[in-house]
């Protein structure tokens, strides 16, 4: 290499070196981007899929599930327990037990999309921890009672 | 020192993964090295396997849904892409025009997630922290305007035979266009910040140099293709969805080097921003889903469809017998055949060198393993 092209080189090099330097030194006067996270949260999107929840009809305020299976045979891991029973003096069946396995749901949402009465909705829990997978065994009856 | 010459004594075996930093997953390789220099690299894949294809073949089509996201993590949408439009072509559904705009905007969006993971990741593996950094809050926009329709921010499932499980508002359009334009403004920065600097262009100018002869031959497709010069895209070579409608160039490469590879894919960003643009001007009005029987049987015999995925092309195939379950599934993953050349491409390299060609080429381990 001549001695010519060795010094263009430095130049160029160092040049490009301090240009980078640059963006990062514009960088540190702008405002911060990221969030304090936990001290700070951000609003998740009302669309946002956590694992799912059965749903009060506005109208009635109560579950308006059917216990016809259909979520339960829809979904591709087999994570939902659904059971009724017949009581006198009303129409179709009362919803007994319905139960959410969320170590093994992928989130896919099949089983919102097949409901045919709109029982089941996507929660919005997305800080979930646990120590034991009994802790992901979801009780959604017992759930949907607690809300209120 | 040639091989010829290198003493038998110097020689030992190292183990680059499967928990490397460089590796992006779980992928180990076997170098067998001579000094600082590579011998030999052997990839030892397996270690994510999840079996699947033969998942897909254990239930009903539908099922497989949230299957296709976990493969390629990093472009889930155009593994949704792939499936649905297998589905589609079996069972001969129309789907409307509106869901294809909305398919094609979504899948470009996630193409220029992926391509961000990715410039980000390279330079963090050539020993560069600052750029990924600005890469993610530019990728963050974008997941977060997926979230909004998709509900999730990774693992889509958005796609259905038919169509697109939620339609696009106004919402989003309005989000996308200012992220296009946030995009493009943040092109120079990082141009002066990586492309020109003067290290960077040391570690990768010339380093694992794939000609056109070595795509033929290991079968490497997506940019990695392009940087050799061979200007195949799926999306022109095959066209799909609504793709023949938009005006945009495929950037090719011309010595196949890692810059080749790296600026394919940076002007290929830029692309994606001209298609979206278009999709966005042309949107039409209009249902998202087609009728689609609850209970679909597939129609016996078998049926393919390929789609341009970030990393390359992406092949699904089918054989079916006639029930709802696939009787057959084949899915041929851009990454295998992309990681296929590293022990040609790599041998006699510094394994500084590796590192650096080895992020050029934008390997997803979950989508080798599969
Ligand atoms: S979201 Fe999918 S995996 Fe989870 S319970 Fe519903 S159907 Fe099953
Ligand atoms: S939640 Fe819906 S699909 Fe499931 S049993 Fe009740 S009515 Fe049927």
């Amino acid at each position: 290499m001549s001695k010519k092209g060795y010094f263009t080189e430095l130049y160029v090099g160092g040049k490009s070196l301090l240009v980078g330097l640059g963006v990062t030194f514009k960088a540190c006067l702008q405002p911060i981007v990221t969030v304090q996270y936990p001290r700070e949260k951000l609003d998740i999107t009302p669309n946002y899929r956590g694992h799912i929840e059965l749903r009060r009809d506005p109208e009635s305020g109560e579950c308006p599930c059917i216990v016809c299976g259909m979520c339960a045979r829809a979904c591709p891991s087999g994570c939902i327990t659904v059971e009724g029973e017949k009581k006198e003096g009303e129409k179709g069946k009362t919803l007994t037990v319905f139960a959410l396995d969320f170590t093994r749901c992928s989130l896919c949402g099949t089983c919102v999309e097949t409901c045919p009465k709109g029982a089941i909705d996507f929660s919005q829990d997305y800080n979930i921890a646990g120590f034991t997978r009994e802790e992901f065994h979801y009780d959604l009856i017992r759930r949907l009672e607690e809300r209120g | 020192m040639s091989e010829a010459q290198a003493p038998l004594h110097h020689r030992f075996h190292l183990n680059m993964g499967p928990q490397h930093p460089s590796t992006h997953g779980v992928l180990r390789v076997i170098l067998e090295m001579d000094g600082e220099y590579v011998l030999n690299p052997q990839p030892v894949l397996g270690y994510g396997h999840r079996m699947q294809e033969k998942m897909a073949e254990a239930r009903a089509w539908p099922g497989f849904y949230p299957n296709t996201a976990r493969m390629d993590y990093a472009g889930a949408l155009h593994y949704n892409h792939g499936y649905c439009a297998l589905i589609e072509r079996l069972a001969g559904i129309e789907v409307p025009p509106r869901a294809e705009y909305i398919r094609v905007i979504t899948s470009e969006l996630n193409r220029i997630a992926s391509h961000l993971l990715w410039y980000g990741a390279l330079l963090l593996d050539l020993g560069a922290f600052t750029p990924i950094l600005y890469t993610f809050d530019d990728r963050e926009q974008i997941l977060d305007i997926l979230e909004d329709i998709t509900g999730s921010r990774l693992t889509y499932c958005y796609f259905r035979a038919g169509g697109v499980s939620r339609d696009i508002d106004d919402k989003f359009v309005e989000r996308t266009r200012a992220f296009i334009t946030r995009l493009r403004s943040r092109f120079p920065m990082l141009e002066k910040l990586v492309n020109g600097n003067v290290i960077f262009l040391k570690r990768v100018e010339g380093v694992g140099i794939i000609d056109k002869d070595m795509c033929q031959r290991y079968g490497a497709t997506g940019p990695v293709a392009r940087g050799a010069g061979v200007p195949y895209d799926v999306r022109r070579a095959e066209p799909y969805s609504v793709y023949p409608e938009f005006d945009f160039e495929i950037p090719v490469g011309e010595n196949g080097d890692s810059l080749d590879r790296f600026l394919v894919r940076f002007k290929e960003m830029e692309q994606s921003l001209r298609i979206i643009e278009q999709a966005l001007d042309r949107l039409p009005d209009g249902p998202v889903m087609a009728k689609v029987p609850k209970k679909l049987k597939l129609s016996p015999g078998d049926v393919s469809f390929a789609v341009e995925a970030a990393r390359g092309e992406l092949t699904y195939y089918l054989i079916s017998d006639g029930t709802e379950v696939p009787y057959r599934m084949r899915i041929r993953v851009p990454s295998y055949s992309n990681l296929s050349v590293l022990p040609e491409l790599c041998h006699g390299m510094l394994l500084s060198d590796l590192v650096a060609a080895m992020g050029s080429l934008d390997l997803v381990i979950p989508e080798i393993d599969r």
